[in-house]
């Protein structure tokens, strides 16, 4: 369970979100919005990315500012740009770059981030060089390397943007299929089917928050 | 893609050997590469590197890719120091550097980049006591094997930007989204590695990576 308790916040004298009250049970919620809507902000305090200048986020009733990297071990975030986020050679090691700190051997390590580019459809990519891995195979590889820690959340903050329209459903699919509470940023709203709740926010504010359909009318109508 | 320093995999005796003891292997190599003055003694040097290569089955299209990165380096710097310093000082230099980037890209065609980390944090171990924090330095020396491939990739796409401008001849037109390129790519990964649980030690206040969406 996510909360948000009247969080806000600001970047000197710009009002990024403003008075923003959720409580997300959900499996499977979207924010969606304009581009510097606010929405990635907001996706951003759920893992303490960004701590909130007023009101506060819990996830599962810890909070993001007091106990951030508690809460980062529950919640896993994916962005926008894969590449920007892989950070070792080859796709290997980029997974078991994760679980560096899970204290398991290095031989470990490999044998289990062997296992989870199995799973996502990256087998036989773990001596491959991350960075010529195709744009889709790199936000999967994005993606395992947040599920090799097995987190209860995962933000994800526009990944299909950088896709084409194969990768973008393929990216999709897995993200239908996780056992892991999804919140997803997005602008592709034919993406959304299966999603039980949509948050539109506008100008830092939540305006619409409903199940898909009636939500997304009133962000199309927003944009004219 | 940058020719130099990416792992090339493979089963050879290089592949299999410890990163711990290769790592220091390429330093006794470096200092006795600094410390021989002998043209005729460096030259043994870099017959024993070239030897590493054989023994390493490295594919021949790597070492041609590596050559045709590194000769022309090495023809700029004798060519400069022959002038400057005369043809005995200049062949010195130029084996000297040959042997160091060869023995360098011979350790990191045949190791890991999780491997030297994990060696360097073992190395370190002992150092703790004194303040170092080993998997810092570690995560430091991954970071920094991967963002030469990095840089380089931002610098290649910049350049292609220029030239579709029509402006590859001006030094702004390449510097400047360079750096702004750079400095977004660095705030970014700071996110993906707090994200990762990076810089989290056993729960202090968070770190804040303010950005806006």
């Amino acid at each position: 369970m996510i909360e948000f308790d009247g969080v806000g916040h600001r970047y000197g004298d710009r009002v990024v979100l403003a008075d923003v009250t959720l409580r997300l049970p959900q499996k499977r919620v979207a924010f969606v919005g304009a581009n510097g809507s606010g929405k990635s902000t907001l996706a951003r305090t759920i893992n303490g990315l960004v701590l909130p200048t007023s009101g506060r986020v819990l996830v599962d009733g810890v909070d993001t500012a007091r106990r951030g990297a508690q809460v980062r071990r529950r919640v896993g975030f994916v962005f926008t740009d894969p590449d920007s986020q892989i950070v070792m050679p080859t796709a290997g090691e980029d997974v078991a770059f994760s679980l560096r700190r899970a204290g398991l051997s290095r031989a470990e390590r490999a044998r289990r981030a062997g296992e989870v580019l199995a799973e996502h459809g990256l087998a036989g990519y773990a001596d491959h060089p991350a960075h010529q891995l195709s744009g889709g195979q790199k936000q999967l590889l994005a993606l395992c390397g947040m599920l090799a820690l097995d987190p209860d959340v995962l933000v994800c903050d526009e990944p299909t943007t950088l896709l084409d329209l194969r990768n973008k459903r393929r990216f999709v699919d897995l993200l239908a299929g996780l056992r892991q509470q999804v919140v997803l940023v997005t602008h592709d709203l034919d993406l959304l089917d299966g999603f039980e709740r949509v948050v539109v926010v506008d100008g830092g504010r939540v305006v619409a928050d409903d199940e898909p359909a009636p939500a997304l009318r009133h962000y199309r109508a927003l944009a004219g | 893609m940058n020719p130099l320093g990416l792992y090339e995999p493979g089963t050879g005796p290089l592949h299999r050997a410890a990163a711990g003891p290769k790592l220091v292997g390429v330093m006794v190599v470096v200092t006795l590469a600094v410390v021989l003055g002998e043209p005729a003694a460096l030259a043994v040097l870099c017959a024993v590197v070239a030897v590493g290569y054989a023994v390493a089955w490295v594919p021949p299209r790597r070492v041609w890719r590596l050559l045709r990165t590194a000769l022309p380096l090495l023809a700029l710097i004798f060519a400069v120091q022959a002038l400057l310093l005369g043809p005995l000082p200049a062949t010195t230099a130029t084996l000297r550097l040959a042997v160091a980037i060869g023995v360098a890209t011979l350790f990191t065609l045949t190791t890991r980049v999780d491997a030297v980390v994990t060696a360097v944090e073992r190395g370190l171990r002992p150092l703790r006591r004194f303040g170092v924090r080993p998997e810092r330095v570690g995560l430091l020396v991954g970071l920094t094997v991967a963002a030469v491939g990095t840089l380089a990739g931002i610098a290649a796409e910049v350049r292609a930007a220029a030239r579709a401008r029509g402006a590859e001849r001006s030094v702004v037109a390449f510097a400047a989204p360079f750096l702004v390129r750079t400095l977004r790519h660095a705030d970014r990964l700071g996110e993906a590695l707090t994200a990762r649980g990076w810089g989290d030690e056993p729960d202090e206040p968070g770190v804040s990576a303010a950005r806006r969406g």
